[in-house]
């Protein structure tokens, strides 16, 4: 396995492509031309912190953090209704991050403080043991995520129906990228060049899934990996595009991601879930960019079963991850970073997941002299 | 049929079966020396000279691990913090909190490990005490371990020594212990060749002694990994650490399981390595008498003290370069 790895991460490689890109900054900079490339994935965005690939870049080649993190996207509202499921008696299974999220007024880990049954999973089985061990128990499982997670968590409906466990049901808050893609490239206060696309969730949806897009908005779509080389190599063939003044999707990440992507993934995701309009944290409801249960699983709906509301929820005056998501501005100008917000002590959500822009901008930039820990 | 012999409250209760258990259990192994005749205090006779004195409590899970369990983990704990403050290991004191139904054998096994470390390490047991706790309010096996060591005169150790162009070595792979413990208790099912690192320093200290002078500071890379040490190192001073990647020493198995569970092994703990800032020019010379030992075989310089003010800088393969930050929350529970 390491001898794999260690392919993607190849210091005389990367020092090539480097110096390629170096090389592509000057040309772009005789055209008085910057070029701004989102990620919209939180583990591109780790992986950038982590090998400093930013310091690489020319100053021309900037990356821009986008909302590549499922936790930091999901509304407070929806936080403030597993906190009453969970206030309520019910037993609230979710992956770890999603513990510390604020809500409006609290987040999950106070809540479990204050003797709610909330427990953390490292796979969505759990809830299912759980909802087996005790038929008398409800269980809702909070089901976050992109593209990639959602496959194996629609597996839970499968399989209750399957073993006919009636006491377990979905709190759903799942996420589709292309149409986040498509607001912000339709943001007229943003400007994005070209979108690093995620290799993961493209392994899923597959390249062609951004192949209208990337023509009507006329950005280039570029599918990494990532290994640094993988992203060093992305923002190479971006710019190669932007200097060619192409608009295209480029598919890197050939090794996995095909161009009709998982077909039985989703499959799997059309038979259980349809598009819904979601809200996104700090950029609002975006049309159809969700995915919610199919009426005939209503059962499996934890909204509808419980009757709770996932609207109406209120963020943190100062909190400015809505911006940071859009990638409007560097976690550093947010006045909170490193002083009110730290991954310690998390106001708002992309300081709160490991794969969240602040978390990762603070991990790999800010120096411990430099922060005001409360 | 016989029932398993397990620890039962009337162990340390200070009646019968307590005088068995010390009688049989430990008078057998550590009973000559000080020991000997169970005062309630060990009179040690003084080496002279000034002492370095520290404790340690060990707490880990599970018990036993590949390439160890928490008795050699317990000694070497100790002997490690004596040795990497410049100290010669001499005596020990072994405190065991005992949980009510652990094993005889699984006790017995952590005892002669004990043993072994000790001996091993030139360092005599020479106090202890024995309590026994209701089930379910101890985990197995509780130790806690002193130790005072004599005070070597030649070494000279403190961060405020540390001059840019200073070489960071290590004696060893890193993250070993982390790795393979967290492993063992997950029982994650991969991670075949992970092996607790756990060892003591003592020799590699020895081995040195006579370079104090350019020897600038030493310490263990426990709790928090290389990462915090270094970090605690250069806080609030005037130099920095700059590290290279492509030079940190990494078992494969180590980082193959790192890579997979996303932890950095900058972060995970070594339970027999040290970290040695020396002057330049003892490099070459420090590391040949390390990897003359065992214990430092893996021996490699991993970074030099920069101008980075406060700062631990990472060199990165791909050629980048970021903060390495101090491990934040619960990396891995109970490693020591």
């Amino acid at each position: 396995m390491m001898k794999y790895i260690d392919g993607f991460r190849n210091p005389a490689v990367a020092a090539e492509f480097v110096r390629r890109i170096a090389s592509q900054g000057r040309e772009l900079a005789a055209r008085s031309r910057v070029v701004h490339i989102m990620e919209v994935c939180g583990s591109h965005t780790m992986a950038i912190g982590r090998y400093g690939i930013r310091t690489l870049l020319p100053e021309n080649a900037i990356l821009i953090s986008g909302p590549g993190c499922p936790v930091c996207v999901t509304d407070p509202g929806y936080l403030d209704a597993a906190v009453a499921l969970a206030m309520r008696g019910v037993t609230v299974v979710t992956f770890g991050d999603m513990v510390r999220v604020p809500g409006s007024t609290t987040n999950l880990a106070a809540c479990r403080a204050a003797g709610g049954d909330v427990r953390v999973c490292y796979s969505p089985s759990l809830a299912l043991d759980l909802a087996k061990a005790d038929p008398n128990r409800e269980v809702v499982f909070l089901a976050v995520g992109f593209e990639t997670t959602i496959a194996p968590v629609v597996s839970l409906v499968e399989d209750a129906r399957r073993e006919g466990v009636r006491n377990l049901s979905l709190l759903t808050a799942f996420k589709r990228v292309p149409p986040a893609l498509r607001a912000l490239a339709a943001d007229p206060e943003l400007k994005i060049d070209a979108f690093l696309c995620p290799a993961h969730v493209s392994a899923v949806i597959g390249a062609n899934a951004y192949e209208t897009f990337a023509a009507e908005y006329r950005v280039p779509c570029v599918i990494a990996g990532f290994e640094p080389l993988d992203i060093l190599y992305g923002v190479y063939g971006i710019l190669a595009q932007v200097l060619a003044g192409e608009a295209r999707v480029e598919n890197q990440y050939a090794r996995v991601a095909r161009p009709e992507g998982n077909l039985k993934a989703q499959e799997r995701i059309a038979r259980y879930l349809e598009p819904v309009d979601a809200p996104w944290r700090g950029i609002g409801v975006l049309p159809a960019s969700g995915l919610g249960l199919r009426p005939e699983f209503v059962e499996y709906d934890a909204v509808r079963r419980f009757g709770v509301s996932v609207e109406g929820g209120r963020q943190h005056a100062g909190c400015r991850c809505g911006d940071v998501i859009k990638g409007k501005i560097r976690p550093a100008e947010c006045a909170l970073f490193a002083k009110a917000c730290t991954p310690d002590n998390p106001v708002g959500p992309c300081m709160v997941s490991a794969e969240g822009t602040c978390a990762a901008s603070f991990k790999y930039e800010v120096p411990e002299a430099e922060r005001e820990e409360a | 049929m016989s029932v398993e012999r397990v620890i039962q409250l009337a162990h340390g209760g200070g009646g019968r079966l307590t005088r068995e258990l010390i009688e049989t259990q430990i008078v057998p192994r550590f009973g000559q020396g000080p020991l000997k005749g169970l005062p309630d205090g060990a009179t040690l006779a003084s080496p002279g000279g000034r002492l370095v004195f520290t404790t340690d409590s060990f707490v880990v899970q599970p018990l036993e691990f590949p390439g160890g369990n928490i008795g050699d983990l317990a000694v070497h704990g100790t002997v490690n913090d004596l040795s990497v403050c410049g100290g010669e290991p001499k005596w020990l004191s072994l405190a065991l909190i005992l949980e009510e139904g652990l094993r005889f054998e699984v006790l017995e096994r952590v005892l002669n490990a004990v043993k072994r470390a000790a001996d091993a390490c030139g360092v005599t047991v020479a106090t202890g005490d024995t309590k026994v706790v209701a089930r379910g309010q101890g985990d197995g096996i509780y130790i806690n371990t002193a130790g005072i060591g004599a005070a070597c005169p030649e070494f000279s150790l403190g961060v405020e020594r540390l001059r840019e162009g200073d070489r960071v070595l290590v004696s060893g792979t890193l993250a070993d212990h982390g790795m393979a413990v967290l492993a063992a208790r997950q029982e994650l099912g991969f991670g075949e060749g992970l092996r607790s690192d756990t060892a003591p320093v003592h020799r590699l200290v020895r081995a040195v002694r006579d370079l104090g002078a350019a020897v600038r500071f030493m310490r263990d890379p426990t709790r928090g990994g290389v990462a915090t040490v270094l970090n605690e190192m250069v806080e609030d001073r005037a130099v920095g650490i700059r590290l290279c990647e492509s030079d940190l020493p990494l078992a494969p198995a180590t980082r193959a399981v790192a890579e997979m569970l996303g932890i950095d092994p900058l972060h995970a703990a070594s339970e027999g390595r040290m970290i040695l800032v020396c002057a330049p020019e003892a490099e070459a010379e420090i590391l040949r008498r390390w990897r003359a030992l065992p214990e430092g075989a893996g021996a490699a310089a991993m970074g030099t003290v920069s101008a980075d003010k406060g700062r631990v800088i990472l060199e990165t393969l791909a050629g980048g370069h970021r903060l390495v930050d101090v491990p934040r929350g619960e990396l891995l529970p109970r490693i020591c």
